[in-house]
């Protein structure tokens, strides 16, 4: 399930190697599996469908770029236009939010989407990005306390919220709220409506006489990125009600490939605005079209990856580390660190669901083969090394890798993987000095214009004869920390 | 308004429409072609089975011999068999057998888990059990007062504690309570939580094993609650919920929207866990057994 879409193709190109132009025979075989990787990613059917239609008549004639296989071209070509509908092409007009106020911002979506929670993340948004006051109002009269847990919410961001008041209609609320918003001067009025189903016909059309009667600046239609086939149906049913103006999606820092996004925009027509990326209030993140495209392609989701790494990367640490690297040392301790950050990250399989290529690292894992407590017993391992051992680990003789081994409830064979592994790193980390240090290697990593299936692969990422993953290619991951925020020392490395 | 009703009701637009994805090709009888294959499996994977259970399906369908050919209605029978095939066996209700009978319940964010205690409540106070919920939610905001209200309608007891409590020590309070006021059953609610979230999920997993403390088989039971507008992304749930708190059951809720739940298909071929139960409206009394026949024939557009 997280094999690469680039990989699978590569089977199918392999016989192809070194032609020109894509033929129509080519792209089509490699459409069917596009198409497969989009129908798990849960892109709806009929999406999917006119997605194949264009971009097969984008691919068919087009050059193959030297030193690319004819498979990476066309997960390009896939890749740019999943961007392209993703973003929708022109630039993203701003939110309405500056008409005379109060700008009224209605919230629709099914129950358990995430409408409640967004509401607050948006109201924190323009409260602290646009400089707005913003008052929230629950128009939730079916879910039980659903209006208190926007009032806590409120309580805890600091935003006002509309004083409750029993057994009033929402359209009254939404009434009541428009006024008290213009009345105390607010900027704009959030109203957070309950979750309906499409196919309920009363809270549907009560949901249309809400946005006739306060007629919203802005229709947001909150989205779970977990959704399934049914996103296509759910948009639809939205769109022919009231009339939307954009979508969040929420769930974003789930597991799931994202396709809903894809119907969504695809459906709707409006923008993708906002991804909801955690539990904390501030987890509102502008939609990356880019990121999601790699994500639904399953080509891992490398830039979060790299994001999360640097968030975890304590800048002191950085700043020492590349220090050593510039001197192109690389000691146990170091190694030690770098595997406290991957625990950090949400250990093994965390890492290896994020990354590229390493399907078959994952599968391994989940059938046992490799042990996700891996990263504990290499801890262990190091922490019974003696000050000297960890900074020279070449003077360590059998006598001593025994005691190693003794003291850290593992074997001999143990400790020379890890031994192995660490020169791999240590070779990996010379090998991206010749390089140009971190900026050859994210090109290298990212390619150009999102050729994304190209170079990241690490290749033998499988596991090796000893149950280990190629933990150089983990380590090479860790050398790209944040391409928008690099930790101090990075930096500095990278200019090297 | 019986099971089946609520269900096919909920059902009928998008059952018309896999009906139509289905057939709508062939008027007649005519042989089980390719298009029509194609046809098939595209419908099944509209309604989330994924492609590779579709494809199974497709399979199957294209190795049985209709050498007179077959008639739309005849298709949709066959898919709705091949696909009860793969859920009979995983059709078992939530049985009471022990006192207490823990029964915890997990889930990612807003797959319906309160509501559906309510409705269990609801079920084994008819049934004459004495009932008992913990609000174990401790991190939204107004989840316990939520399951406050909802104990009040139902009229069970509820063992609650603050916002931003430690859920843990009030599962085992609960517990504890259960034991003593011999309580039949001892519903505990959680945090919903996506499962990418080590920390989270390392939570869950004290949780599962503080409740043990008192009663080391206890919880009896763990439910997963899945929504069915949720896609692929539930086999993922659905496995690494039951390696963090072993999940011995499944509820799906949400099925009398436009979604139509098929990854259970796909989940009951891989994982093999028993569906208890599934969810199809807002009300106490919209939790239903799972019905194999009627749901394979809802979703291959049988029902008429």
């Amino acid at each position: 399930m997280f094999d690469s879409l680039s990989e699978r193709l590569g089977g199918i190109f392999d016989r192809l190697r070194g032609r020109g132009a894509l033929t129509e025979i080519d792209v089509r075989a490699a459409m069917r599996e596009v198409r497969v990787a989009l129908l798990e990613a849960d892109v709806a059917l009929p999406v999917v469908k006119d997605f194949i239609e264009a971009a097969t008549q984008r691919a068919i004639g087009a050059e193959v770029i030297k030193s690319v296989t004819p498979g990476q071209m066309v997960v390009k070509i896939v890749n740019d236009c999943l961007i392209e509908l993703l973003a929708g092409g022109d630039e993203l007009p701003p939110l309405k939010i500056n008409v005379t106020p109060p700008a009224v911002i209605m919230m629709v979506g099914l129950q358990g989407s995430g409408k409640t929670t967004s509401t607050a993340k948006l109201a924190g948004w323009l409260g602290t990005r646009e400089r707005k006051k913003v008052m929230m109002a629950s128009l939730d009269v079916a879910r039980p306390a659903a209006q208190e847990q926007l009032r806590v919410l409120g309580e805890q961001t600091g935003i006002a919220t509309l004083p409750i008041i029993a057994g009033q209609s929402p359209v009254q609320i939404a009434e009541r709220a428009r006024q008290a918003a213009r009345l105390q001067g607010f900027d704009v009025v959030l109203l957070d409506t309950a979750g309906r189903l499409g196919v309920d016909e009363a809270l549907m059309a009560e949901m249309a006489a809400i946005a006739g009667a306060t007629s919203p600046d802005e229709i947001l239609l909150v989205v779970d990125s977990l959704t399934g086939q049914d996103a296509v149906n759910v948009a639809g049913a939205f769109k022919a009600r009231v009339p939307l103006t954009g979508v969040i999606l929420t769930r974003m820092d789930g597991d799931a490939r994202g396709g809903a996004a894809l119907s969504m925009r695809h459906v709707t027509g409006t923008p993708i605005r906002f991804a909801g990326t955690g539990e904390k209030l501030d987890a509102l993140e502008a939609f990356d079209a880019n990121r999601v495209a790699g994500r639904i392609l399953g080509m891992g989701d490398i830039v979060g990856l790299v994001e999360k790494a640097a968030a975890n990367f304590e800048a002191e640490q950085a700043e020492k580390m590349a220090e050593k690297l510039a001197k192109g040392q690389f000691d146990m301790d170091d190694l030690r660190q770098q595997l406290a950050q991957m625990k950090k990250m949400g250990g093994l399989s965390g890492l290896a669901a994020m990354m590229p290529g390493m399907g078959a690292a994952k599968k391994a894992m989940d059938n046992g083969a490799i042990n996700p407590k891996l990263l504990d017993r290499m801890e262990a391992i190091i922490l019974s090394m003696t000050a000297k051992e960890r900074a020279k680990p070449e003077i360590l003789t059998a006598k001593r890798k025994i005691r190693i081994a003794n003291g850290s409830g593992t074997t001999v064979q143990d400790v020379n993987k890890l031994l192995k592994m660490h020169q791999e790193m240590a070779n990996a980390m010379k090998r991206l000095r010749k390089m140009g240090g971190i900026k050859g290697m994210m090109k290298m990593l990212s390619g150009q214009g999102g050729l994304l299936g190209g170079g990241p692969g690490p290749e033998g990422a499988g596991p090796e004869a000893g149950g280990a993953i190629d933990m150089g290619a983990l380590g090479r991951m860790f050398g790209r920390p944040g391409l928008g925020n690099l930790p101090p020392g990075f930096n500095k490395f990278g200019r090297k | 308004m019986s099971w089946f009703g609520r269900l096919s009701e909920g059902l009928s637009k998008s059952t018309k429409k896999l009906a139509n994805n289905i057939t709508g090709l062939a008027t007649g009888t005519l042989p089980l072609d390719d298009d029509r294959l194609d046809a098939i499996e595209e419908g099944l994977i509209a309604a989330d089975l994924g492609p590779a259970v579709a494809a199974r399906i497709r399979d199957r369908l294209g190795d049985q011999k209709f050498a007179k050919g077959i008639d739309d209605e005849g298709v949709r029978a066959v898919v709705a068999e091949e696909v009860a095939r793969v859920l009979a066996p995983v059709a078992l209700p939530l049985a009471i057998t022990r006192r207490p009978q823990v029964i915890l319940v997990v889930g990612v964010n807003g797959s319906g888990k309160t509501t559906t205690i309510a409705k269990l409540a609801h079920r084994f106070k008819a049934d004459g059990q004495r009932v008992m919920l913990a609000a174990g939610d401790t991190f939204r905001a107004a989840a316990i007062a939520q399951l406050k209200i909802w104990a009040d309608r139902v009229g069970v007891p509820i063992v609650a504690g603050e916002q931003g409590g430690d859920a843990a020590s009030l599962a085992f309070e609960a517990v504890k309570r259960a034991i003593d006021e011999q309580v039949d059953v001892l519903i505990i609610d959680t945090a919903g939580r996506l499962q990418n979230k080590a920390g989270l999920m390392d939570e869950l997993a004290k949780l599962k094993r503080v409740i043990g403390k008192l009663d080391p088989a206890a919880p009896h039971d763990v439910l997963l609650v899945l929504d069915a507008t949720t896609g692929q992304n539930a086999l993922s749930q659905i496995e690494v919920f039951g390696q963090v708190a072993g999940v011995t059951g499944l509820v799906m809720t949400k099925l009398d929207g436009s979604a139509r739940g098929g990854m259970l298909v796909a989940a009951a071929g891989r994982f093999g866990l028993p569906i208890h139960a599934i969810g199809v409206g807002e009300g106490m009394d919209d939790l239903q057994p799972f019905r194999p026949e009627e749901f394979a024939a809802a979703l291959a557009g049988t029902a008429s």
